[in-house]
This record gives structure tokens, sequence and C-alpha cells, in this order.
């Protein structure tokens, strides 16, 4: 049987967008949320988990009005940069990048509080700037938590539904994402197409998952 | 010439106090702050290296201001060239022992520095390996090493070899002095071991609350505060147990690594306890020395 694997490639693009963007965006975040004193911690930090508890209509809901053409956001991007996120695969990113947000910025955040005060001292003792440390002394010893910042990232970017549901739609080449096919296809009671997306689904997932964890092991007996 | 005169209040667990210090501090000169912890010694050495700000006064080293209250300067920690050691490394665990000693080095500096300082310290054999696969005193071998090679004007040591046995401690206790003389750098440390403070320091300011209570050569700070003079014994202790026997009292002390037990009247014991810091004097007329070394 022959089935259309466009909704699986606008799955992996989504997602290896998506994890690319936060990579950009998140660890340089993660590290401000690490070292930050600033007293807006808290709310910073109760914003950045929001899309945790939050049921994923909700954060859909309303990037779908600020996307709309009708809105300032909306008429703003369309008219002065040609973006039209409402129903289109770039929007999917955005509310993706927002949406995976906290599943990036956690683990890297607690990967750079768990080094040693010391070592980001001793780097400065030794004349080396912000920048400097950052990436020779910081990033190479939280190699855990940025891969699994980036796995849970892709991963979860594969698993949006409700989010894509609201504010992308269901339009082949655009939108129509894996988990949206399986959707579409149960109702229109094409059980077999479903159980190939999602046996196709499935099966990366936890290859995926798995490679991490059988990686993380030998790091660690390498280590130990 | 290192001049320090700063304050900085400091919470302790007996309460906030205030950390008041000057100080003078000559070319290649070897200084040790002294005293219990809590008494403001590291404070004063992470205020020195700018990883701390006091909350006033000055902080001048051959003229330049690296820290003014007055004229709001406080200059950043990685433009001090200040070589610090830590109690636990601080090596990065990332890098190889070689890599390490790079990473260090300033811009355009000659790499031929590392290889000098490898062998100096003798760490050939450690060089291509990672910090977790060495021994505390290897890993504090090559802090030393790593602190020496971004060619510091200023040595800073926090209490480097509180980590390691006794043996490895004053094995490295001599790289140290070694090394300070051979750069000739001028470089303060945080101990609490009257051992190291002889063995390496010129003078030491023994601190108390925050202040500087004495300073001056090890032997006649150490002695004055015992209230003696030269051909008399004195050691520092801790007591560990009294007991009586009829009318004199056994106390058990432990000084340094070993445990000693001397005979005390009541009236010395009155106000000891188990655990009290003391002095150990005695009148030696023909006291016997014996070399152990082999």
């Amino acid at each position: 049987m022959n089935y259309d694997l466009q909704p699986l490639f606008l799955t992996f693009r989504l997602a290896a967008v998506t994890t690319l963007i936060l990579c950009v965006i998140g660890i340089p975040f993660a590290y401000w949320m690490a070292y930050s004193r600033t007293r807006f911690k808290p709310v910073v930090e109760a914003l950045v988990s929001m899309p945790l508890v939050l049921p994923p209509s909700v954060l859909g809901f309303y990037l779908l009005l600020a996307f709309s053409p009708q809105n300032f956001i909306g008429q703003f991007l369309e008219h002065w940069m040609g973006l039209k996120l409402a129903f289109s695969f770039e929007g999917l990113i955005v509310a993706s990048v927002i949406f995976s947000f906290p599943f990036m910025v956690h683990p890297v955040q607690s990967g750079f509080q768990a080094l040693p005060v010391t070592l980001r001292e001793a780097a400065c003792t030794l004349g080396k700037s912000r920048w400097q440390i950052f990436l020779h002394v910081l990033l190479p010893n939280i190699k855990h938590s940025l891969l699994a910042g980036i796995v849970l990232s892709f991963a979860h970017t594969i698993g949006e539904f409700g989010v894509v549901m609201m504010i992308g739609g269901n339009l082949p080449g655009a939108t129509r994402v894996a988990s949206i096919a399986i959707f579409d296809e149960v109702e229109s009671l094409n059980f077999d197409a479903a159980n190939f997306y999602a046996l196709v689904l499935f099966a990366v997932c936890f290859v995926i998952l798995l490679s991490v964890y059988l990686l993380n092991r030998k790091m660690l007996m390498k280590v130990g | 010439m290192i001049e320090i005169d700063i304050r900085k209040k400091l919470q302790s667990a007996r309460g906030e106090f205030m950390l008041e210090i000057q100080l003078s501090i000559h070319p290649s000169e070897f200084v040790t702050l002294f005293g219990q912890s809590g008494a403001g010694k590291s404070t004063l050495l992470r205020c020195l290296s700018g990883l701390e700000a006091p909350d006033a006064g000055f902080i001048r080293v051959n003229g330049a201001s690296w820290y003014d209250s007055k004229n709001g300067i406080m200059l950043p920690a990685r433009l001090r060239r200040v070589g610090y050691m830590f109690q636990e490394y601080a090596l990065f665990p990332n890098m190889s022992v070689r890599g390490n000693l790079e990473f260090a080095l300033r811009k355009k500096a000659d790499r031929k520095r590392v290889d000098e300082l490898i062998e100096l310290m003798g760490l050939g054999e450690l060089q291509h390996r990672k910090p977790a696969t060495l021994s505390g005193g290897q890993k504090q071998r090559v802090a030393l090493a790593r602190a020496m090679a971004s060619e510091p004007g200023l040595l800073l040591l926090d209490e480097p070899f509180s980590a390691l046995d006794h043996d490895t401690s004053i094995r490295l206790q001599a790289e140290v002095l070694r090394l300070q003389q051979h750069f000739g750098i001028t470089s303060i440390m945080v101990s609490h071991d009257m051992g190291e403070v002889y063995r390496l320091s010129h003078r030491v300011a023994v601190l108390e609350e925050g202040r500087v209570a004495r300073l001056g050569a090890p032997a006649d700070v150490f002695r004055a505060s015992a209230g003696l003079g030269n051909g008399k014994l004195s050691f520092a202790g801790e007591v560990l147990q009294i007991e009586t026997a009829d009318v004199v009292y056994a106390v058990t002390l432990l000084v340094g690594n070993q445990v000693f037990r001397v005979i005390a009247s009541a009236e010395e014991v009155r106000h000891l306890k188990p655990g009290d810091r003391v002095m150990l004097m005695s009148k030696a007329f023909n006291p016997v020395l014996q070399s152990v070394t082999s």
C-alpha cells in the first residue's frame, strides 16, 4: 500500500527546525536563568514553565488570536515582514518553539547550576571573558544536559498535537503533520494509514530515546 | 607592593561582623592569612582576586588601583592577572592536564611556557590525562601549574593543602615553595595549619574576628602568642580527653597528627573540655632530636 509520506517529512522538518532555533535561543536563555539574580526571575521561570501545565489549546488559541491578520501583531508581521503565521508552516515553528521552550531550558539550566561555581571563578581569574568561559568551560561540561535538552525538544515537537490543531489546521504540505494526519485518518476510518503513521512515530521516538540512554550509559561508564 | 585597606560586612555562625583589614605586602613576599574558619581569611583572598567586592576602602597593587570605593573603581577579576589556587582544585574536567594549562595562557603567550611548567612540576606522564583520573595531590599540582601558566603577578592560595593527606601535603608545599622562589612571585595563602605557615611563609597575619590581630614572622608571632622565649617547646593542639587519677589529671591531646598524654593539675584543667584548642608548652633544657628520615 502506498501512503503519503509528506506528513512524516513535515513532522521531522518541523522538529528539526524547532530544535535548531531552541539551541540558538534556549541555551543562552538557560545560561541567563542559571546565573541571573534579578528579582523578576520567579516570574520569568513561571512563564517559561507554563507550556508544561497549560492545555495546548490555550496556547494555540492565544497564538491564533495574535497571528490573526485582523490583529495588530498579525498585521505587523504580514505587512512589514511578509510573514503569515496563522495556518502556515512558519506559524507552526513559532508555536513549537514556544511550546517546547521549557523542554530545552530546564535540563540545560539544571546542567549549568550543577557545575561547581569554582570552575567559572577559576576561568575568570585566568583572564577569560564571559563568552570564552561559556564556550570552552561551561558548555563542554554540560554535554549530558545539552543532549537531554535537544532530544526532549525534538521528541516533544514530534508529539505536538493541540497547538498544531489550533493554529495550523490540516493543510497538506504546510501544516498537516503526522500527529494531525493520524487523527484525520482515524476520522475517515482509514485505520491502516493511521496505523502506519503511528507506528513510524512510535518507532522513531523509541529509537531516539533508546540511543540517548545508551549513549548516556556509555559516557557515564567512561567517567566512572 | 600591595596595599590593602578594606572593610566588608560578613555573616558568620556567630552573627554579623566587620572585616577590617589594613595590610601591606612586599614584592616576592609569601604571606599567610592564619586563623579560625569564619575569621574572614577567604573573603579577603576573594576580594583581592576580584571574585568579591569589599564594601569600602582600597586595594592598590604596584601603584595601580584594583579597588577604590571613593573613585568607584572595581577592576574585574579577569583583568587582575592573579593566579588562584582553589581548595577543591577547580580543574576543567573537559580538558586534559595539558589542555588546562594551555587554556590558562594569555593571548599571544609563548606556548613553551606550558612545556616549561609541565617539566618543572613533573607532569609529563600525566599531561594527556583528564582531571577525573588524577589523585588529589596530582590535581593540586596541575592547579598550581595552571595558576602559574597565566603569568600572574600575584599568587593566591585558598587552603590549597587541606584536602590532601599529610605526606602529599608536605611534598606539595615543597613544590609551592620551589615554584614561588623560581618565579619570585608575591604569594598570599589562607591556612589554619601552623606547619604550613612555618614551612612556607615569610610573614603571617593572624586574623581574629575580621581584624589582623598579629603580624610578623611565623616564629615570632606564634611564640609571642604563647608568651614564650627561646629554648622552650610549644605546640598547638586540641584536647581529646580528660581523665582523673587521684589528685592529678591526664589530658590526651592531638598535636598535628600525633596523640600525646600529659599530666595536668586541677588548676590547669578547670577551664578545659574536650575539643578546646590549647598550647602545650614545656621547658626543654636538653631536648633529644633524632632523625627519622630514611
